[in-house]
């Protein structure tokens, strides 16, 4: 392998491990506060990549001045199905919460069917075949835009969590949600708020990635399988590990998609999640036991 | 200020309390103690709305709030130091703090607040950069009064703060007990250092097996043949 097809794969693993950030930011956030394995985390992908699908192509906008939509949107859609789905799950036993987010993931699917078919559609537009050259290093202006867009989503996010005071208090349920009920925080309002902002940011990824790639019903299952390794490798409920594990499964998928067959990719995963489950199970930057971290 | 009536709790099929009743005046310090297991904690959970109440009636300044959420009790001014102090773990000192002071009623003098907590509790100015995880138990315990008084209560109900501290700290921990009275907090505290925490009191109550069998103000009770038998070992 020469160094120019190194620093190419490894820009392009980076560039698509931003955006794997931002699918399991949203899906390890949810769990860490919540404590719920959201198994309809790929459809929420499926619905951003929906609505950007139709803003652009029905209501003829750019589909990066779709996200600005789009984000409101799945916000509102998250709030729904916490209020109705998720909520009445709440403290109830596993078994309860795997049935009822399978089972949203399906009706999702089967909805999505019924509305848009079973085609796979895809944008194309100008700038989601345009290219930057640099050097002698080409890659993707919808990519970079796409890692560029996650990052500052990720850092945003950081920020509100780390300062505000309802970010302080979406970390302070994480780690123990009685004790922030005592300190006035309403605790089902975190919930809600935690559950539509993961949402959102999913639904986010799924706008980032309509430019690349095509979109149909199932198309959520493609990528929900990295969104869970990312966040078994990162640490379950951080959202730095979720940051540093999905920049990791983004240069480990492009070089092993080159080295040995993009057809592999699954194995790949499955392989990385195995090691880690008995490496270090709590993960990356996991706390043994507790399952979370600051941020 | 706090008017408890009948109190029942309990968790599950398991029924802990069955008729808890006890006043807290304005201005006063109120101990509860008894023997491990009485129902101690279980009533502070009720109090702060941790766990639901079977029956009974919890007053609060005249109005009924057993119904009500935790957060709408703290925005009210009723505040609790959990048993086992329960602070943040991953978060700085300084952060378990700024949590304390999250009800909206607590938001606007947050730094008056901060600097009150800090001159009062210097160990805990010292330790502010710090994970609170890191901290040692004594050291923890006064992060968790200083939290509690972040909220800035009206009442300020304190389960057990000296379990399994050092006698020094226990020692400090009645010290800081008695300076929160002196700025007019209402106090009601619950304590295994009975002998302690009755001379300190201004009025007290026994619990055994989730029922009030014997109260009295503080003194009085010290000197009760029963009492120190059972619980002072005299
Ligand atoms: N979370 C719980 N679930 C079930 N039983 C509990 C729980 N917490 C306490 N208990 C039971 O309730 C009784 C009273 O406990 P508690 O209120 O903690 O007593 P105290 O604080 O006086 O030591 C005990 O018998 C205890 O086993
Ligand atoms: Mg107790």
């Amino acid at each position: 392998m020469t160094f120019q097809l190194f620093v190419q794969l490894l820009a392009a693993g980076v560039l698509l491990g931003g955006v794997y950030a931002l699918i399991s930011i949203g899906l390890t956030l949810i769990f860490g506060v919540m404590r719920i394995v959201n198994f309809a985390h790929g459809e929420f992908l499926m619905v951003g990549m929906y609505l950007s699908y139709y803003l652009v192509t029905a209501a003829h906008m750019n589909p990066y001045l779709a996200l600005i939509v789009v984000a409101p949107g799945l916000y509102l859609f998250g709030l729904l199905v916490e209020m109705t789905v998720i909520k009445p799950t709440v403290g109830q036993s596993d078994v309860v919460q795997v049935f009822a987010t399978v089972g949203l993931s399906i009706v999702l699917q089967a909805a999505a069917l019924m509305a848009f078919s079973a085609n796979v559609m895809g944008l194309n537009l100008p700038i989601t075949n345009a290219l930057l050259h640099l050097g002698w290093l080409t890659i993707g202006v919808p990519q970079v835009l796409a890692f560029v867009a996650a990052m500052l989503v990720a850092a945003a996010l950081f920020a509100f969590l780390g300062r505000t005071d309802v970010g302080r208090a979406i970390r302070a349920t994480a780690q123990d949600r009685s004790a922030a009920a005592l300190m006035g925080i309403d605790v089902p309002a975190i919930y809600r708020l935690t559950f539509a902002l993961g949402t959102a940011m999913t639904g986010l990824a799924g706008a980032l990635l309509m430019p690349i790639y095509s979109v149909s019903p199932d198309v959520g299952t493609q990528f929900v399988l990295v969104a869970f390794v990312v966040v078994v490798l990162g640490g379950m409920g951080s959202v730095s590990g979720a940051l540093v594990g999905g920049l990791l499964i983004g240069i480990v998928e492009t070089f092993s998609g080159f080295v040995i067959d993009p057809q592999w990719k699954a194995a790949i995963y499955f392989i990385i999640f195995l090691i880690v489950l008995v490496v270090r199970p709590a993960g990356l930057f996991g706390i043994r036991g507790s399952e979370e971290t600051a941020s | 200020m706090l008017e408890v009536r009948g109190l029942a709790a309990g968790y599950g099929e398991n029924a802990v309390l069955f008729d808890v009743s006890f006043d807290v005046p304005e201005g006063s310090l109120t101990v509860i103690v008894g023997a491990n297991a009485a129902g101690k904690t279980t009533t502070c959970r009720a109090i702060s709305g941790e766990i639901e109440t079977r029956g009974g009636t919890i007053r609060f300044g005249g109005e009924q709030i057993e119904r009500e959420p935790s957060n709408r009790r703290v925005e009210r001014g009723l505040v609790q130091i959990p048993e086992g102090r329960r602070l943040f773990p991953f978060m700085t000192v300084e952060e378990n703090l700024l949590l304390g002071s999250y009800a909206h009623r607590a938001r606007a003098a947050r730094q008056e607040a901060l600097d009150e907590v800090f001159t009062l509790l210097p160990r805990v100015a010292e330790r502010r950069r710090q994970l609170a995880g890191s901290l040692s138990g004594g050291e923890q315990s006064m992060v968790a009064i200083g939290r509690g008084l972040m909220a800035r209560p009206r009442l300020l109900v304190m389960d057990e703060p000296t379990l399994g501290l050092a006698p020094i700290f226990v020692e400090r921990t009645f010290e800081i007990v008695a300076e929160i009275r002196k700025h007019g907090v209402t106090v009601l505290l619950v304590e295994q250092n009975v002998k302690r925490a009755l001379s300190l009191c201004d009025r007290a109550y026994v619990l055994e097996h989730g029922q009030v069998v014997m109260q009295g103000a503080g003194e009085q009770l010290l000197g009760d043949e029963g009492l120190r038998r059972a619980y002072l070992g005299m």
